[in-house]
């Protein structure tokens, strides 16, 4: 991470020029890895920059949320381990921890892309319980982004493992995980007037808004399945309703670096 | 059940009319500042203390006061009881919920002090953030906190594919999409923006709007409150 202060960062984001060269609306070089760990049901490396994240799948059995006792369970989570950052310290997740997970999980849960209802196995009883957990290991900004891809690729090479007779689970797998899209966010920010695409750390110091859309593919058309904002400041609606229209465009270019990777590996 | 009928939504309101509102400030004795926000059978208590000393002592800044906010949902708040104490969904709330009232605030005039903001939902039909929101700049403005302007939350969203304001009820639980903004008309910006739920680029961009729109009508019922608390005597 390059140490600046924020004025100026926003000096020279004022007058059209980031740190990295990188021009306004475009991404850092991402790269996305499946099946680094051989441990969980479906894994995958990304980096994007000097940020790097691993997303690990396991999926057991548990029993059903009473208002949805038909379908299976997906909780993601991500971790801010100390070894990312000299700011991440162990203990109990915090504030932004926390906003990672619920927004990575919110994006891939709101866009339904996961067949929840081809993971019950008693209705009531038992369930498929799919955990993603995502490690943060390099910080240097834009964890939500890197997560949902993480969280995204992860899910795609997941091999569901098959039950035994006593519904025990197997080491043998049954099949993938049934999914249907692929949800991802894109996450722009304002600095002074310039809305700039992925801040990193360095960036992320001089943020006055922050906001975050998960968009997905369906029938061809672009859905958008999530938003956040974040930062201490606003942002006027017509900065949102551009955002909106970068972030299909954008949304795409992620999706095809995930595609790829996946496909690769089979 | 079908939840709209020609443009009418099954608790009589149309696509884009606010549930009923009562705002009441000056709520609590020992609070610097306490208001009280409905919207339909959403109620919102929020106190306010401080500017006051920071503890603990570390969290202290030498330049500005610092603004905490606290969400926290009732047990007896909805139909199940729900468990108390803080969990995931409450600090993402009480997060956004300071970053959408930062932007009214002069903290830079108030070192080394703490502006604690607790917001209790006593009970919820849906937008509880919202609600807070809108009970907690009410509370800040009766605890004499110099503030830049006003800010108010509304949400929109999508029921039976149609877009409507101010989701309550079963449109909560049965609804296709939930929009929650606050907004701040002196600077025409939205300081909380989220999305549950799945729509295309032209409905976003027009919930948005909607929800902005609903905001702006919550303003007056907030201004009519800290009025109605503080109006001379005598005068117009």
């Amino acid at each position: 991470m390059i140490h600046m202060d924020p004025m100026s960062i926003r000096n020279s984001i004022d007058e059209g020029k980031r740190l990295d060269g990188r021009p306004m609306d475009k991404y850092r070089d991402i790269s996305v890895e499946v099946d680094v760990v051989g441990s969980a049901h479906g894994s995958a490396r990304v980096k994007m920059g000097d940020t790097e994240v691993i997303a690990g799948v396991k999926v057991e059995t548990g029993t059903p949320f009473g208002d949805r006792p038909d379908e299976g369970v997906l909780m993601v989570g991500a971790e801010f381990v100390p070894l990312a950052s000299a700011d991440f310290e162990s203990g109990p997740p915090s504030e932004g921890a926390i906003e990672v997970s619920r927004v990575t999980d919110r994006a891939i849960r709101e866009s339904k892309v996961v067949d929840f209802k081809k993971l019950c196995i008693t209705p009531g009883e038992k369930v498929r319980m799919v955990y993603v957990d995502v490690n943060v290991m390099n910080d240097d900004g834009n964890l939500i982004d890197a997560c949902s891809i993480a969280a995204l690729a992860a899910l795609l090479t997941t091999q569901v493992p098959k039950l035994d007779e006593d519904g025990n689970l197997t080491e043998e797998s049954e099949g993938p995980l049934p999914m249907n899209g692929k949800p991802v966010c894109t996450t722009f920010a304002k600095i002074g007037k310039q809305i700039i695409l992925d801040p990193t750390r360095t960036e992320g110091m001089a943020v006055d808004a922050r906001l975050t859309i998960g968009t997905f593919e369906k029938d061809g058309k672009i859905e958008f399945c999530a938003m956040q904002k974040g930062g201490i400041h606003g942002f006027a609606v017509k900065e949102l309703e551009q955002m909106i229209d970068m972030a299909e465009e954008k949304g795409k270019g992620v999706r095809e670096i995930v595609d790829w990777a996946v496909q690769k590996k089979k | 059940m079908e939840l709209i009928k020609d443009g009418i939504r099954y608790d009589g309101r149309k696509v884009d009319e606010l549930r009923p509102m009562e705002a009441k400030v000056g709520v609590l004795k020992n609070a610097d500042g306490s208001a009280m926000f409905k919207l339909g059978n959403t109620v919102a208590v929020a106190g306010v203390y401080g500017p006051r000393k920071v503890y603990p002592k570390h969290q202290e800044e030498a330049e500005r006061a610092i603004l905490r906010t606290k969400y926290n949902m009732a047990p007896f708040a909805t139909s199940e009881r729900n468990r108390p104490g803080t969990n995931r969904r409450s600090t993402e709330i009480s997060m956004v919920t300071r970053n959408a009232i930062l932007p009214l605030l002069f903290l830079d005039d108030f070192p080394k002090t703490a502006i604690d903001v607790h917001i209790e939902i006593l009970r919820a039909d849906a937008s509880t953030r919202c609600v807070g929101i809108n009970a907690a700049v009410l509370a800040l403005a009766d605890a004499g906190v110099p503030m830049r302007g006003f800010v108010a939350s509304c949400s929109a969203g999508i029921v039976e594919g149609k877009v409507v304001l101010d989701i309550a009820g079963k449109e909560d639980t049965e609804g296709e999409l939930d929009l929650p903004v606050a907004y701040y008309p002196e600077k025409d910006e939205v300081t909380l923006l989220q999305m549950d739920g799945i729509t295309n680029n032209a409905e976003a961009k027009e919930i948005i709007k909607l929800a902005v729109k609903g905001a702006k009508d919550m303003i007056e019922v907030q201004k009519n409150a800290l009025r109605e608390k503080y109006k001379l005597e005598g005068a117009e």
